[in-house]
């Protein structure tokens, strides 16, 4: 079948191309190039000339240990809130699906963290974990667990985890609700009467058919991890305590607008723009492949 | 083998006053397939998931081989339903689908490996056992489906309207092997059905259903030749019957119609409306096929409104010339007619069915 479209006139289409080319050179290959060539230059510390230094910035990068912390700490930060927002999430999307009467609601009130931006979402679970007034803090001194993420770095890396993925659960809950929806009804019944329990049903029916939207979200709440968690860190824990949360994106802020090490922060940059253009390659060519049924 | 009884089964659903099955009873007997047949709407899938566990039973109790089965999850009933839309894992391959079920069961590799292949070499899905639904055509999907249903030895199947998603062609072809598979396993059957055609060619028995209520319970050409209400007579048999008001007069023994030609019966009608009497309004049924064109000495004379031309036959729209009903009859061969014509058609005596206005019934000699 004939696909393309065909113009008249030669020129239409690239006019019609125009406005969308012009935003992404505008927003993102311009500022993309500057950090590129941001992260082989020097700048001194009045900023007021800059020498050429090759990949050395790179090379002081990945001989920090500051730096490899970071990248370990977005590791365990990124699978950690993906894990915990698509599963709460899945959870939530396959209850409202079963419940019958005030299921609009449900869905409604489910829906409405997502309003909540990251940093205010940061601080309302700060003010509820807060060590000396957080009424969390206050509950599990109560149960003996001594809180202070000001102090603990993992209890800090906790904190943080669940805060950033409270505000993606809605997202994804939208989602899988989506997704169980397009599921037929006769699907379930067929497998209820070849003898399969609703868990095993989930499992060998359901789950599998939710792959695709399970797929998409993964990739989605790992770049939202990677990058939309600014806010959340900022408010929270500024990385600390001792760069526990100290994850890639905030290391860029730190490095650049902290430091003042343009050529260092750049390079942090131009490594991010890698992991998300390898993340988008992943989800294009292998995950859409894979999944086809 | 088993033996599916209705007593009374009724189905209210919640949050809701209106009975949608109002009480049916009946029994299907062991190896039998009867076809549940009505308009949409009518409550016959409902019933049929009644029976598959899948929608609970308000009132009445529903017995598969004389244990109750009301309470009792559908996988616990040991029957195997095959769905309109096929309801195929799309995500498995065929040889998947058919065994899903098996697996679950724990039965063993090999045997389960023997009887898939065994149902997939009846239903001639061998070289697709590798394959997934979505690369299978319509046909080979529903065949899919039944296998699903066959390699379990199920006491019952379901069947709920598994061939109105295929093309006119393959939905004649797959009734006929429908009925030679079903007759060669044996296995006792309830199928789902609008299309009177398939109901006519598969049921051992018809189970006429209308607003949830089992209108006639009986073998086709029974339910064709002595429908047991106006509904019954009015669903089966293309093109619909005749329906003429009428008045039964001379001691029944004959049928005045609207307009005053009378029709003598083959043997006194009793009882009836007026029980106790002979005379009162009723409704005469004429099957467009049992009119018989005599323009010299026929009863009923009609001015002629369309005739379609099938070819094997003609089909003859018209007016009654004494009081305006319409009329359809269908006759062999060609017939010529036209608009503005007017035929004599004569109708045997023992063609006539006669049913009381108000409730339906039918009224016998």
């Amino acid at each position: 079948m004939q696909k393309r479209v065909l113009f008249h006139n030669p020129w239409l289409p690239y006019v019609l191309l125009a406005p969308q080319i012009a935003v992404t050179l505008v927003f993102f290959i311009w500022p993309a190039s500057q950090a590129i060539l941001q992260s082989v230059l020097l700048e001194d510390p009045f900023g007021l000339s800059s020498q050429f230094v090759g990949l050395e910035n790179f090379q002081r990068l990945f001989a920090d240990p500051h730096y490899l912390n970071s990248l370990r700490v977005t590791a365990v930060f990124s699978i950690a809130v993906a894990l915990l927002a698509l599963t709460t999430a899945l959870v939530l999307a396959v209850m409202a699906d079963r419940a019958l009467r005030f299921a609009v609601g449900y869905r409604t009130l489910l829906v409405w963290p997502y309003a909540v931006a990251p940093a205010v979402a940061g601080v309302l679970w700060l003010f509820l974990f807060n060590p000396t007034i957080g009424i969390l803090a206050y509950l599990l001194r109560g149960v003996g667990i001594s809180w202070n993420h000001y102090l603990d770095g993992g209890q800090a890396m906790l904190l943080v985890v669940i805060a950033a993925a409270w505000k993606q659960i809605s997202y994804n809950f939208l989602f899988f609700l989506a997704g169980l929806a397009a599921i037929p009804r006769t699907l379930i019944e067929a497998a209820a009467i070849d003898g399969a329990g609703p868990v095993r049903r989930f499992w060998t029916i359901v789950f599998p058919l939710l792959s695709p939207t399970t797929f998409f979200l993964v990739v989605i709440n790992v770049v939202y991890a990677f990058f939309d968690t600014f806010g959340t860190i900022h408010a929270v824990t500024q990385g600390g305590p001792a760069r526990a949360t100290e994850i890639l994106v905030y290391k860029v802020y730190r490095d650049g607008f902290i430091g003042l090490d343009l050529g260092g922060s750049a390079a942090q940059s131009v490594v991010l723009m890698a992991i998300v253009i390898g993340l988008t390659v992943a989800q294009f060519r292998f995950i859409e492949r894979r999944i086809q049924y | 083998m088993a033996e599916v009884s209705f007593q009374a089964v009724g189905k209210t659903y919640p949050g809701s006053r209106t009975e949608v099955i109002k009480g049916i009873s009946a029994r299907v007997a062991d190896g039998e397939l009867m076809v549940l047949l009505g308009p949409s709407g009518c409550g016959k899938s409902t019933l049929l998931r009644m029976v598959a566990g899948l929608e609970r039973i308000s009132r009445g109790t529903m017995a598969i081989n004389g244990r109750i089965v009301n309470d009792l999850e559908p996988k616990d009933r040991n029957i195997a339903m095959v769905f309109q839309n096929y309801a195929l894992y799309p995500h498995m391959s065929v040889f998947d689908n058919m065994a899903y079920g098996l697996r679950i069961a724990r039965i063993p590799r090999a045997e389960i490996r023997a009887r898939v292949a065994e149902a997939a070499q009846i239903l001639e899905l061998t070289p697709f056992l590798k394959r997934k639904p979505g690369q299978l055509s319509g046909g080979q999907r529903q065949r899919v489906a039944m296998g699903r249903a066959i390699v379990r030895n199920p006491q019952v199947f379901l069947f709920d309207e598994p061939l109105s998603n295929l093309d006119a062609k393959l939905r004649t072809q797959m009734r006929v092997e429908i009925k030679k598979l079903q007759t060669r396993l044996g296995v006792t059957s309830l199928y789902v059905t609008h299309d009177q055609a398939e109901a006519m060619t598969l049921a051992d028995r018809i189970m006429v259903i209308n607003d949830g209520v089992a209108e006639q319970v009986a073998p086709p050409l029974e339910v064709y030749r002595r429908p047991a209400s106006a509904f019954v007579a009015g669903f089966i048999g293309t093109p619909a019957m005749n329906f003429l008001a009428g008045r039964l007069c001379g001691d029944g023994r004959a049928v005045e119609l609207a307009g005053g030609v009378r029709l003598g019966l083959p043997a006194p009608v009793a009882g009836g409306p007026m029980a106790g009497g002979t005379e009162g309004a009723i409704t005469v049924g004429i099957r467009p096929e049992s009119l018989r064109l005599d323009n010299g000495h026929g009863d009923l004379a009609v001015a002629v409104d369309l005739t379609e031309m099938l070819g094997a036959d003609s089909v003859v729209h018209g007016r009654l010339a004494d009081n305006g009903s319409t009329l359809v009859a269908r006759l062999s061969g060609i017939v010529p007619a036209r608009p503005g014509d007017r035929l004599r058609f004569t109708i045997a005596a023992d063609a006539l069915h006669l049913f009381d206005t108000t409730s339906g019934r039918r009224l016998d000699a």
